[in-house]
């Protein structure tokens, strides 16, 4: 299934549903590796950083590139996994641990100080300075009960973030 | 309208702070794509900049595309969670990945095969027979025979006559005739409606753009002088021969450093009363009929009357969109040539002016407005031209600008002394 020239067969669907532990339909699947295709422009069977961030729609959001490091270089059946997150069905724990994927980018298990840093400056621009960043990170820390310094574990997150609407999801355009 | 007019007057401040900033991977040039574009195509890509205005109009369609607020911090609410909530970031992304407004303007819809079944295959097989066997080599011999009359009488006229008004006449005769040969090869049913154009000076017409047929389509029924990409190879030795003596207009990569001087060309030849009614597409780019991209507001500047003109191709028989990307011209033609018939609808809208108060990107977008309402078809609120570059990172910024300002105040709000 690597070659995106061929078509998906039945079989093809059933192993990538399985894979994402069916938040998707097979019409979903069917439609997203349509559009995997499309956006794998060279038939590779991955989809190149290049290519994702041709899409303008992409290329304009603030963390384009920290998802272009979690997208890219990716088969069909992990692309699909990786967005599953984003499926209507998936559940709470699945969307917060795409956004605790997010945050850690050193892959260990910790969001710390830095990590939010990173992404609040991913988010704001130059239109913060170091210092206020530094302000809101340690208010926000203090202000829920940690330390200023504290790194954020997935159960801090699931805490902290349960609570709220999460507005995680997308739909899939079947033709 | 208070956000695009907050934007506009940052106009050149922030254009210093864009040069300042130093990220290639979202910047506006893409460094390997232009010198890929500098040697396919001839085309210097510092062309598809947009100016700053039409900058800040994207971005105000962006934020009516892109619905969602973005990320913002409430007053009342836990900040951690706020600032540790991107899901809407997220889901923006996500979504363009998922689907994009943009990508869709490109895309073929291949029609759905109707052949499938033990009756209809085989009448699809002598369908095939006969469209390659018995259709194209007419054709064929039609193009080549009307080719043979055109390029007999054109080039004596034009080498042997001098520069007269009846020279010029001939030629225009000549042209619309080589361009009825061509849609009579694809078997073109066109149907024209409203007022024919009349030459006058201060007019120009406006089109959108699917294919470089809509040039032939239109310039049956009257000789335009178009605005065009010089291309290479036998469609270039057209255009600085025959084309040339309507009065067409190039981009070329002498001229392409300055955009000015193609836009006094433009208003030279508008200002002629003798020049041939020009016809600009101001999309840039072309489109698959489904859905027209921004208008680029050049046009609309020359202080002269718009004349709208909307094209909708009938896909029953054959798409008539060119994917420049995926297939030569000639590859196009042939694909034409060889389907039954190319089925199309030109409509002739009312003349348009600026109104007062009214700038040229409002202008652009009205005229749009028409033209899709009229052939039936959505918009999309991207430049053309993104085929090529990536977006401003303006745009990007306008969404740290929100977010930042949101954190701000939730700082000030709970501590005055620290922001």
């Amino acid at each position: 299934m690597g070659n995106t020239s061929s078509m998906l067969t039945q079989y093809d669907i059933e192993e990538v549903q399985n894979h994402c532990n069916n938040r998707f339909t097979q019409r979903e699947i069917v439609s997203l590796y349509q559009r995997f295709c499309a956006l794998d422009r060279s038939g590779k069977g991955y989809i190149s950083a290049d290519e994702f961030m041709s899409v303008p729609e992409f290329a304009v959001n603030p963390l384009s590139q920290r998802l272009l490091g979690m997208l890219e270089g990716l088969n069909f059946k992990e692309f699909v996994e990786v967005l599953s997150a984003f499926s209507p069905l998936a559940t709470i724990e699945e969307k917060l641990n795409f956004i605790f994927k997010v945050y850690d980018i050193r892959n260990n298990g910790k969001v710390s100080r830095e990590d939010i840093l990173r992404v609040l400056c991913d988010l704001s621009g130059n239109f913060l300075t170091d210092d206020q960043r530094q302000a809101v990170v340690t208010q926000a820390l203090e202000e829920s009960g940690y330390s200023k310094d504290d790194s954020l574990t997935p159960e801090d997150f699931l805490k902290i973030l349960q609570k709220g609407s999460l507005k995680m999801e997308v739909e899939v355009p079947i033709d | 309208m208070e956000e695009g007019e907050e934007l506009k007057s940052r106009d050149g401040s922030a254009g210093s702070s864009l040069l300042g900033k130093n990220n290639n991977s979202r910047g506006m040039r893409n460094p390997l794509l232009d010198d890929v574009l500098e040697r396919v195509q001839g085309r210097d890509s510092s062309l598809f900049k947009p100016s700053p205005s039409e900058i800040n109009m994207y971005q105000y369609h962006l934020d009516e595309v892109l619905a969602e607020p973005g990320p913002t911090v409430d007053k009342n609410k836990n900040l951690l969670r706020d600032i540790l909530d991107i899901s809407p970031t997220l889901s923006e992304a996500a979504s363009a990945i998922i689907d994009d407004s943009f990508t869709r303007c490109f895309k073929s819809n291949s029609p759905e095969p109707w052949n499938w079944n033990i009756y209809l295959f085989p009448l699809w097989i002598l369908g095939v027979i006969m469209r390659y066997c018995i259709l194209f080599p007419i054709r064929l011999v039609l193009l080549a025979v009307g080719w043979i009359i055109f390029l007999g009488t054109f080039i004596p006229i034009h080498f042997i006559m001098k520069n007269t008004k009846l020279r010029q006449k001939l030629e225009r005769g000549l042209v619309e005739f080589i361009c009825s040969v061509f849609v009579a090869s694809w078997t073109g049913v066109i149907k024209y409606h409203g007022p024919r154009p009349s030459r006058r000076a201060k007019q120009v017409f406006v089109a959108n753009h699917t294919s470089m047929i809509d040039f032939i389509v239109l310039e049956q029924m009257t000789a335009f002088a178009a605005i065009m990409q010089k291309h290479p190879g036998w469609v270039g030795l057209l255009q600085t021969t025959v084309l040339e003596s309507l009065g067409c207009i190039w981009f070329n990569r002498m001229e392409s450093k300055d955009r000015s001087i193609v836009a006094k060309k433009l208003k030279q030849h508008v200002e002629d009363s003798e020049s041939n009614p020009l016809l600009i597409f101001p999309e840039g780019t072309c489109v698959n009929n489904e859905y027209t991209v921004m208008f680029k507001k050049g046009a609309f500047e020359l202080d002269c009357t718009v004349c709208p003109i909307a094209i909708k191709y009938n896909k029953i028989f054959v798409d008539a969109f060119w994917n420049s990307k995926k297939q030569s011209f000639t590859m196009h033609l042939l694909r034409l040539m060889t389907a039954w018939a190319v089925v199309c609808d030109v409509w002739y809208l009312e003349p348009q002016t600026l109104r007062p108060g009214e700038t040229s990107i409002e202008f652009a977008e009205r005229v749009r407005d028409m033209i899709a309402d009229r052939a039936g078809i959505k918009k999309v609120p991207w430049d053309g031209y993104l085929k090529y570059y990536r977006p401003s990172v303006k745009l990007t910024e306008k969404k740290q600008q929100k977010f930042a300002e949101s954190v701000l105040g939730r700082l000030e709000d709970s501590d005055p002394k620290r922001a």
